[in-house]
C-alpha cells in the first residue's frame, strides 16, 4: 500500500509538470528542453532556500519565479535571436546545469532535517488522521496520506487555474498562436510576446513541480531533470488516448490522469522486477512507438480497404 | 484613406534568386472605395497587397492609413486599422478552436486581450445573430471545431470575422481562388453584401478578370512590380473582360521576346 501511495503523490506531482509540458508542447507546439532543466532549477532553488530555513511556502513560489524566468529566456532566444525552438531550448537548459550547482554548492543537496511543505503536511496529517488510517481494509500511515492529499490538491489547483487561463481572451490568443500564428498575427496578436509568456507560464509550473518533487523526496539532485521533457510528453499522449477530446478541460483532465497512470505502470514494472536503468530507454520506447502508431493503423487501414476493393 | 507613395521590394536582393518583386508603386485610396487589383502571377499584386498588410518592411516608400504612417508599424499592430482574408481557406482560422472561439478571436482584433473570458454567454448570442447572415446553418453549431468545416464556410467565416470590428481597411488576398466555382460565388456575393453594408475602404487582388470587372469601382492593373493601369469611374463601369484581355496580349507584346526563344517556341508549338 505504502508502494502504490508514494507512487500516486510522485503522480500527482510530476502531473504539474506534465500540465507545463501540455502548454508547450500541446498548446504551442514547442518541443521545449528548457523542460530538463527548469525541473532541476525548480528543485535546486527550493532546496537551497530551506537550507537557509526559508519558510517553505515561500521558497516554491522562489522556485516557481525561477523556472518562470528560465522559460522567458528560451523564449527571447527564440523569438528575438531567431534561434530554432529545439536549440534555444537546449542552450538554456544546458546553462541551467551550471546555474542550478552554483544554487545548490554541490550536486547533491539533502532536506531531511529541513522543514518543507511535505514535513509541513505531515504534521498536520498526525494530528488529523492519526499514526494509521484504515482504508478499504488497508492500514495506511496518516503522514502518507497527508502528503498525497497535498500533491493532489496542487495537481487540481493549478489544473483549474490553467483551464480557466485558456478560456480568457488572453489565454485563447495563445492557444491561437499555437494553432495559427497567421492568423492570430492577422488580428492583432503579438504572437513573439505570446510564445515568450507561454514558456514563462509553462516552466514555472514546471519548477514548481521540481520544488515539490524535491521536498517530498528530501533532496534536489543535478540530474533529476533528465529526461523529464519525454516524460511529460509520455503522459501527455497516455492522457489523450485515455481520454481522446480535443477540448482542454478533457486535455488538462486527461494529462493529469495520464502522468498518474504512468507513474503507476512504473511502480509495478519496478516492482517486478525491471531494472531501474532502464526506465528512460523503456520511457523513449514508450514515446516513439505512440508517435508512429496512429500514422501506421492509418496505412493498415488503407491497405485493408484496397485489399478489400481488390 | 489609404496612401501607398512609392515603394519599393526586392526579396533575395544580390542573389540569383533575386526578385524585383515592386518597383515604385502608388496609389490612394479613398474612404469606402472598393479596388480590384489585377494581373498575371509574379505581377507583384499580392506582395503589394501583403506590404500593406505589413508582412514585411518595404525597402524604400511610405504608406500611410488615414494619415497616418504606418510603414514601420509590425503586421500585429497594423491589424488594429486592417482586416485581412487569405487566399488559402486554411490561414485565416485557427483549426482546433471551435467557432465561437474564434469569432472571439476576431471580436477583440487590434485590442489589449486580459484576462476576461474569451466567449462570454452574452456574445454568444452576438455571435448567432451575425453568422447566421452568412446562411450557411453555422449558427447553431457554435461549439464546433474549425477544422471540421468546408473550405468554403472557413473562407465565409474568416470574411466575417476580418469585418467584425469596422475596420478602416479591408484586404482580400484573391480570396476565392482555392474554391470551387460554386462556392466562390457565394463567398462573393458575401463580399459585396458585408462591404456595402459597412461601407468599407477595400483592396482586392484577384487574377479573375471577371471578378475585376464585376466588382468594385476601381480597378488597378499590375505587371512586373509596377501599375500600368488605373481605371475608376464611368471608364471603370464600361469595361468588359474582353477589353482587358487586349491589354494583356498587348503587354505580352511588348515585353519582347528575343529571338532564339522565338524561334524555340516556333519550333515547338508551329
Amino acid at each position: 500500500m505504502g508502494v502504490l501511495i508514494g507512487a500516486l503523490t510522485i503522480g500527482f506531482i510530476l502531473s504539474l509538470l506534465a500540465l507545463g509540458v501540455y502548454i508547450s508542447f500541446r498548446v504551442f507546439n514547442y518541443p521545449d528542453m528548457t523542460t530538463d532543466g527548469s525541473v532541476t532549477l525548480g528543485a535546486a532553488v527550493a532546496a537551497a532556500l530551506l537550507v537557509y530555513k526559508v519558510d517553505p511556502l515561500t521558497a516554491t513560489l522562489v522556485a516557481t519565479l525561477a523556472g518562470l524566468a528560465a522559460g522567458a529566456t528560451t523564449g527571447i532566444l527564440h523569438t528575438r535571436f531567431r534561434i530554432n525552438e529545439l536549440l534555444s531550448g537546449i542552450l538554456v537548459m544546458t546553462a541551467l546545469y551550471s546555474v542550478n550547482l552554483h544554487i545548490m554548492g554541490r550536486s547533491n543537496l539533502p532536506l531531511l532535517s529541513e522543514r518543507t511543505l511535505a514535513s509541513q503536511a505531515e504534521d498536520v496529517g498526525k494530528r488529523v488522521f492519526g499514526e494509521t488510517v484504515q482504508i478499504a481494509g488497508w492500514s495506511v500511515a496518516g503522514t502518507d496520506l497527508s502528503v498525497l492529499l497535498l500533491s493532489f490538491f496542487a495537481a487540481v489547483v493549478v489544473g483549474v487555474i490553467l483551464f480557466v487561463f485558456l478560456r480568457t481572451n488572453l489565454g485563447t490568443a495563445m492557444r491561437a498562436t499555437g494553432n495559427n500564428p497567421q492568423m492570430i498575427r492577422a488580428l492583432g496578436g503579438n504572437t513573439d510576446l505570446m510564445v515568450v509568456c507561454g514558456l514563462a507560464l509553462a516552466n514555472g509550473i514546471i519548477a514548481l513541480s521540481g520544488a515539490l518533487l524535491a521536498q517530498y523526496q528530501g533532496f534536489a539532485d543535478v540530474q533529476m531533470g533528465l529526461g523529464m521533457l519525454v516524460w511529460g510528453i509520455a503522459s501527455l499522449i497516455i492522457g489523450e488516448s485515455l481520454i481522446g477530446v480535443k477540448s482542454v478541460g478533457f486535455l488538462i483532465t486527461g494529462t493529469i490522469m495520464g502522468c498518474v497512470l504512468f507513474r503507476l505502470l512504473v511502480a509495478i514494472a519496478l516492482r517486478w522486477g525491471m531494472n531501474p536503468n532502464d526506465l528512460k530507454l523503456i520511457t523513449a520506447a514508450f514515446v516513439f512507438a505512440a508517435l508512429i502508431l496512429p500514422g501506421l493503423l492509418a496505412k493498415l487501414r488503407i491497405k485493408e480497404r484496397k485489399a478489400a476493393h481488390a | 484613406m489609404l496612401e501607398v507613395r512609392n515603394i519599393y521590394k526586392t526579396f533575395n536582393q544580390d542573389t540569383p534568386d533575386e526578385v524585383k518583386a515592386l518597383q515604385g508603386v502608388s496609389f490612394t485610396i479613398e474612404d469606402g472605395s472598393f479596388v480590384a487589383v489585377l494581373g498575371t502571377n509574379g505581377s507583384g499584386k499580392s506582395t503589394m497587397l501583403n506590404a500593406v498588410a505589413g508582412a514585411f518592411q518595404v525597402d524604400a516608400g511610405q504608406i500611410l492609413l488615414d494619415g497616418h504612417d504606418i510603414t514601420r508599424l509590425p503586421e500585429h499592430q497594423r491589424a488594429r486599422y486592417v482586416g485581412r482574408v487569405f487566399q488559402n481557406p486554411f490561414s485565416g482560422t485557427a483549426p482546433d478552436m471551435s467557432i465561437a472561439e474564434n469569432l472571439a478571436l476576431a471580436s477583440m482584433r487590434g485590442q489589449t486581450r486580459g484576462l476576461g473570458w474569451a466567449v462570454s454567454p452574452r456574445m454568444l448570442d452576438e455571435f448567432k445573430t451575425r453568422i447566421r447572415q452568412l446562411n450557411m446553418g453555422l449558427e447553431d453549431r457554435l461549439s464546433t471545431m474549425i477544422g471540421k468545416l468546408s473550405g468554403g464556410q472557413r473562407q465565409a467565416l474568416t470574411l466575417l470575422m476580418a469585418s467584425w470590428l469596422r475596420p478602416k481597411l479591408l484586404l482580400l488576398d484573391e480570396h476565392t481562388a482555392a474554391l470551387d466555382p460554386k462556392t466562390a460565388k457565394k463567398v462573393i456575393e458575401l463580399t459585396e453584401s458585408i462591404i456595402q453594408k459597412d461601407h468599407l475602404t477595400t483592396l482586392m487582388v484577384t487574377h479573375s478578370m471577371q471578378q475585376a470587372v464585376n466588382l468594385g469601382d476601381r480597378l488597378i492593373m499590375m505587371n512586373k512590380g509596377q501599375i500600368i493601369h488605373d481605371f475608376r469611374g464611368e471608364e471603370k463601369r464600361r469595361l468588359r473582360a474582353n477589353d482587358l484581355l487586349a491589354l494583356f496580349d498587348e503587354v505580352r507584346r511588348k515585353e519582347q521576346i528575343d529571338h532564339t526563344t522565338a524561334e524555340m517556341l516556333s519550333q515547338a508549338y508551329v
